[in-house]
């Protein structure tokens, strides 16, 4: 996926604006499901940020999902799969290597065009 | 309410911001199928032990995140119900209403809000999630 949609964009500029991340992916996903070309409708985010750092799973998702609520919310995005780390975790993690196959996204198995 | 709804919409510059009024204002005008799905699904979750809102049924998931947590929850052996939102859109709402959460699946145990998928592969692979479900006794047991 080499061009850069307009919720893409504005996805990016909400995270960054609101969690100061020292690490951020955005991923279009899209293209894995049952949607047209060019879809801005599944996305993965991958984000770590200090503001998570006293946070749990659940409240660094909440906090994403909060900071995100106008695409979620009013469909402007059908699906959103979150991964967040402390800026303690990730560089734990990058220490280490990692199977990048871990974090992929599930196949589709045709959901959204039903 | 059709003519006022066509004025909100002729207006270019806060069209945006006009439809998004006209959306939150239709949502607090709630439908009484939509009140009973919300009592429902509050019902479903206090009543029951384990249970999971998904797309699909355990059998034949219709999304692959509902396919994730199911398959994770029978990784864990988990005893569970579930629910599949696409049946009754009203249901589909409350759900996330409820749960303050956007998307499906979501799962409750014992009336606690868990998670969607990402939450419980990471409670999986953690080993949280299987601390969780024998705490709250709903893993099947070794016969």
């Amino acid at each position: 996926m080499t061009t850069i949609g307009p919720i893409e964009n504005e996805i990016k500029e909400l995270l960054t604006k609101e969690l100061n991340p020292i690490n951020l992916e955005i991923i279009n996903e899209s293209y894995m499901h049952n949607v047209p070309k060019g879809s801005e409708s599944h996305f993965k985010v991958k984000i770590v940020s200090e503001k998570f750092e006293t946070l749990s799973m659940i409240e660094q998702h909440r906090l994403v999902n909060e900071i995100l609520k106008n695409f979620i919310g009013n469909g402007k995005i059908h699906a959103l799969s979150i991964t967040s780390r402390t800026p303690t975790q990730w560089k734990k993690n990058n220490q280490t290597k990692i199977n990048v196959d871990d974090d992929k996204s599930p196949s589709c198995k045709g959901g959204f065009g039903k | 309410m059709n003519s006022y709804l066509f004025r909100i919409g002729s207006k270019t510059s806060g069209f945006l911001r006009s439809t998004q009024f006209v959306r939150s204002y239709s949502k607090h005008v709630k439908s009484e199928s939509y009140k009973k799905a919300l009592e429902d699904v509050e019902t479903q979750v206090a009543e029951s032990p384990c249970i999971l809102y998904m797309k699909g049924i355990p059998e034949r998931p219709e999304c692959g995140f509902s396919n994730t947590a199911v398959r994770i929850l029978q990784a864990e052996g988990a005893v569970f119900t579930s629910y599949n939102v696409l049946k009754n859109n009203d249901m589909r709402e409350a759900v996330k209403e409820f749960g303050d959460w956007p998307t499906i699946p979501q799962l409750y145990v014992k009336g606690q809000f868990i998670g969607g998928a990402d939450i419980l592969m990471g409670l999986y692979k953690s080993g949280e999630l299987s601390k969780l479900l024998n705490e709250a006794g709903v893993v099947k047991k070794d016969e």
